[in-house]
């Protein structure tokens, strides 16, 4: 993915700019629907980017990242609801408190050698106590819910994110956005190559002099910093919170989907994964509602699929496939 | 240079070594040699600070390293070319050898180490953009050995080097090391082609179960009738 990069960096950097610009004006023509769809979009590309981190560059496999979105959500909508702190203050405990998890995670899994399927049993059960934790935590709903209040609509209200879809199209494009310059500059700094080196091979890279267990614990908590805005951001827009739900094994699987379908590791395969697997599963049931068939759970059979077919066709991902097509990406190995 | 003195390594409860001491002159090569599980790779990466020894003191240059977390060791010199190779596969050639100088003594001189490592193996050069898990094997070693020196390392610890390479790749590898040696890099040898071994080394240690059973110049060890019965097959 980096090698020969360099010389198709202004060829990607042209398509990318004119991506940018499509999604700027898209609002413009864009019905609600396809707004709706687009935040969607934004928000998976943001939150698979964020975990691409862990997984695509340093290798670790979280299979519990709905434990940071999770929490970022609580934390500022309790802060909202309960003191009427705004979301751009509350957002810094939401990055706190995730970091904390991050932190405990990594700390228990990096310092004892666990790595693996083990690491990932780790963030799945950490996940999933936090669910059953919050089922009982009175303070913000318990399993009943947490609900943040809804304004008159056609008020705009920036400071506390309240505010018509338009609004959390932006949001969320900055997000995109913001995600992809910083996994970009992540990748080509030195921390990057650290990451990329545990990836490859962990013993070769201590060997090398690298601190393995100092730079997977920078993976995991630029990642749950990173996760926790998202959390911050689905509670505004969603406006409402069941642990049921934010907390739950199926909401970690969809934000690792994205990046896995699109390319691990690769900084456009988290956009390119959301954009695919939203189209798949929103723009397909919507498809198959239009001829009055409705399964519960066609989504995810959609998801399967499509997971299938990348696996046994281009099983590092669409976005190494096709950036050979479109010239952008790496020549071929053994040039 | 080294000085090792009364190493002691457990796995659990199982011991790996057991009272090894051992010394390593400046510029010199010292082989390690032994038959599988004797504790040569323990050794290794005890004293690259992979693993933390439960009695004994590692010194390099007078200071005491025991115990010192392996990117330390790295930083002070002390460079390792592991078993089988260990390239960072789908990282390019010139990847790998960056990654090598990650190291806070070799960063400076990352540009200047890396002519320095494509003079010494022009292949690299050729392959330099090419992913690394495409080499082949005897090109795979070439690069775990550059990436290596990109860390500017004053001792170099090579943990069986030959180990599954073509018969002639092997005596390149053995060519590059004596020309490392030339050049005033320390070497600490560790291999199963004890015959070899032994004719380049000035001083040669045997580890059986995990203990020092002999020592001695690696003439003196290629004359033993013990080594040559045990070792060589004569």
């Amino acid at each position: 993915m980096a090698t020969g990069a360099g010389r198709q960096t202004a060829r990607a950097a042209l398509a990318l700019g004119g991506l940018f610009v499509v999604l700027l004006v898209l609002p413009a023509f864009a019905n609600p629907y396809v707004l709706s769809a687009a935040i969607l979009v934004l928000y998976f590309a943001y939150v698979g980017q964020a975990w691409n981190l862990m997984m695509g560059f340093a290798g670790q496999l979280s299979l519990g990242h709905s434990l940071y979105v999770g929490l970022g959500a609580y934390a500022s909508a309790a802060l909202f609801v309960h003191y009427g702190i705004s979301p751009w203050i509350g957002l810094v405990a939401a990055v706190a408190v995730s970091l904390a998890a991050g932190a405990v995670i990594g700390f228990l899994a990096f310092r004892f050698g666990i790595g693996g399927v083990y690491f990932a049993l780790l963030t799945i059960a950490f996940a999933e106590f936090t669910r059953i934790g919050f089922d009982h935590f009175d303070w913000v709903g318990g399993s009943g819910g947490f609900f943040l209040p809804v304004k008159e609509h056609g008020v705009t209200d920036l400071a506390n994110l309240r505010g018509p879809p338009v609004m959390f199209y932006y949001i969320a494009l900055a997000m995109a956005a913001g995600a992809f310059l910083a996994a970009w500059r992540l990748r080509a700094s030195r921390i990057g190559y650290y990451w990329l080196a545990i990836r490859e091979n962990e013993d070769a890279a201590q060997a090398l002099g690298i601190n393995t267990f100092r730079y997977k614990m920078l993976a995991i908590l630029f990642s749950s910093a990173m996760t926790a805005l998202a959390g911050v951001f689905f509670a505004f827009y969603y406006n409402n919170l069941f642990p049921e739900q934010i907390f739950s094994m199926a909401r970690s699987i969809e934000i690792i989907l994205g990046p896995i379908i699109g390319g691990l590791g690769t900084l456009f395969g988290p956009v390119l994964g959301a954009f695919v697997l939203t189209f798949l599963g929103d723009g397909l049931t919507e498809v198959t509602d239009a001829f009055g068939i409705q399964i519960p759970g066609l989504k995810q059979v959609f998801y399967g699929v499509a997971l299938l077919v990348v696996v046994v066709f281009v099983p590092n991902g669409i976005w190494p496939a096709l950036a050979r097509r479109l010239g952008f990406g790496p020549a071929k190995k053994g040039e | 240079m080294l000085e090792i003195r009364d190493l002691d390594l457990y796995y659990g409860d199982a011991q790996a070594l057991d009272g090894v001491s051992l010394s390593v002159d400046e510029g010199t090569i010292v082989a390690i040699v032994g038959s599988n599980g004797a504790g040569k790779s323990s050794l290794i990466r005890t004293i690259a600070g992979i693993e933390t020894p439960r009695a004994g003191s590692i010194r390099y240059r007078g200071a005491d390293i025991t115990g010192a977390p392996s990117h330390a060791v790295v930083n002070l010199g002390i460079g390792q070319v592991a078993e089988g190779r260990q390239v960072f596969p789908t990282l390019s050639v010139r990847e790998n050898l960056e990654v090598g100088a990650l190291v806070p003594r070799a960063r400076a001189r990352a540009k200047a180490t890396l002519e320095e490592v494509f003079a010494l193996f022009p292949r690299l050069r050729e392959r330099e953009h090419q992913a690394a898990g495409t080499l082949s094997g005897g090109e795979q070693q070439m690069l775990a050995i550059g990436r290596c020196l990109m860390g500017q390392p004053e001792l170099i610890m090579f943990d069986e080097p030959s180990l599954g390479l073509a018969p002639t790749v092997v005596q390149e590898v053995f060519r590059t090391i004596l020309a490392l040696n030339r050049r005033g890099l320390t070497i600490v040898l560790v291999e199963q082609n004890v015959a070899v071994s032994l004719r380049i080394a000035s001083r040669a240690y045997v580890l059986e179960n995990g203990r020092v059973a002999m020592e001695g110049t690696g003439a003196e060890l290629l004359a033993d009738d013990r080594v040559r019965q045990a070792y060589l097959g004569l």
